[in-house]
């Protein structure tokens, strides 16, 4: 009997300490259902932003993957016009774990595992979400975060975008 | 006295031919930022009084060159001279920066023969071999004009702003694709290979026809030709510069313009 709460707490410690070691970076963003004749699901970027407004690294795009009549999907990831100057024109897409489909309106979420932010210095960044849309507008929302505690910080957009959240989970 | 006018008329009908840039002369892109594999990109090139709006003559692309990031020539397709704008398309298939540019230079002569004033027109190299024998009181101009553009299909490069040393050209400091709303913006001017310093650049917005103040601005270029833009607002800007020597007996005069259309992002 007496060794039972030993156990848990050991898994207690174990479920405590992971966090620890690793800190997820959540991003969540809401697409907001629009009402127009001709919905078309928007371009989004989602990047990391030095306090300089200089690009860290991408975290998502998402973008039409196929080619159709109208073109490649790859035609129009220009009119994500800041993420395409500040570093989506550098890279080579589709880029694993970064690039994807573009998602339905509604709350998305995007997940960075620690694992793949090392090097990632500790210290104030911007989380910038950025959204184009084909017959619509265009859209950047900023919220600053901090790498290397716990914390939340929370955006939200007028137009293109809805609620833009942030957590860094320790 | 009246020598001094007669030359004055003279200057005058000399520049006759460029009068028609009193006419602002512009080539401009239907895009400038491209991405995915390949992209195509229109072009429109004319002479009018509000800088991008076709309302007086087509251009004349004899001198038309679209350079590629590579080096290698583009051909114009679907070219086609209208009334007041002459227009091509270009595809674009490698990534990085095209210089699209109309290139026109030459020699202008005003002479005299058997009494009468005679005026001559041709290439460098003709002159003065071209002229008639027995042509007197021989007054010639070289002339260079450049009117070009940029555009840029994913990553932008740099290999075609290699300049050749002849007439007014441009250097870009600040990629001319990479320009944004309240960013300054640097180039530098040569000409002929040298800083061209002290010289007034214009600039313009296009779009005029929808607002009611020209909201032009002049920049005027330092010691080493350089000049610096703050761009006060989203569009396609007009910007242009000319230098005029005159020329001193044997030494011909010099009439050298350039035209830049480069476009701002918001």
């Amino acid at each position: 009997m007496r060794l039972l709460p030993i156990v848990i707490t050991t898994v207690g410690l174990a479920a405590a300490a992971a966090p620890a070691m690793a800190a997820d970076l959540t991003v969540s963003v809401e697409i907001p259902r629009l009402n127009t004749a001709s919905y078309h699901r928007p371009y989004v970027a989602v990047w990391i932003e030095k306090p300089d407004q200089s690009a860290e690294r991408t975290l998502a795009i998402w973008y039409q993957q196929t080619r159709n009549n109208e073109g490649d999907g790859k035609d129009w990831l220009k009119d994500l016009r800041t993420w395409w100057r500040k570093g989506g024109r550098a890279m080579t897409l589709p880029a694993d774990g970064v690039s994807g489909a573009t998602r339905a309106p509604g709350r998305q979420t995007v997940t960075v595992p620690a694992a793949r932010l090392r090097g990632l210095q500790p210290g104030q960044y911007n989380i910038v979400v950025e959204a184009a849309r084909e017959l619509g507008g265009r859209e950047v929302v900023r919220v600053p975060f901090r790498w290397g505690a716990a914390n939340t910080g929370a955006g939200t957009g007028s137009t293109e975008l809805g609620a833009v959240r942030v957590a860094v989970s320790r | 006295m009246k020598k001094t006018i007669a030359l004055l008329t003279l200057a005058a009908a000399l520049a006759a031919p460029m009068a028609a840039q009193a006419h602002r002369a512009w080539l401009a892109p239907t895009a400038t930022t491209l991405s995915g594999s390949d992209a195509w990109v229109g072009f429109d090139a004319g002479m009018s009084n509000q800088v991008f709006n076709p309302d007086h003559a087509a251009m004349r692309l004899n001198g038309l060159a679209i350079t590629a990031p590579d080096g290698s020539a583009v051909q114009p397709e679907n070219a086609m001279q209208g009334r007041y704008r002459s227009t091509f398309d270009a595809h674009l298939t490698q990534n990085g920066t095209y210089k699209i540019a109309n290139v026109m230079g030459g020699v202008m002569a005003s002479y005299k023969l058997n009494g009468e004033q005679k005026r001559w027109r041709g290439a460098a190299a003709e002159y003065p071999a071209g002229l008639p024998e027995g042509a007197t009181d021989v007054q010639a101009t070289r002339t260079a004009s450049r009117i070009e553009t940029f555009v840029t299909l994913n990553n932008p490069t740099d290999t075609v702003f290699k300049t050749t040393g002849e007439g007014l050209e441009l250097v870009p400091v600040t990629h001319p694709n990479d320009l944004v709303v309240g960013e300054p913006a640097t180039f530098k001017l040569l000409n002929n290979g040298q800083p061209a310093s002290g010289l007034e650049v214009t600039v313009a917005r296009g779009g005029l026809r929808y607002r009611d103040n020209p909201e032009e601005s002049t920049v005027t270029t330092g010691a080493d030709g350089a000049f610096t833009v703050t761009w006060p607002e989203a569009g396609m800007y007009w910007l242009n510069a000319s230098v005029r020597t005159e020329g001193q007996g044997e030494t011909l005069g010099s009439n050298a313009s350039y035209v830049a259309a480069m476009e701002v992002l918001p």
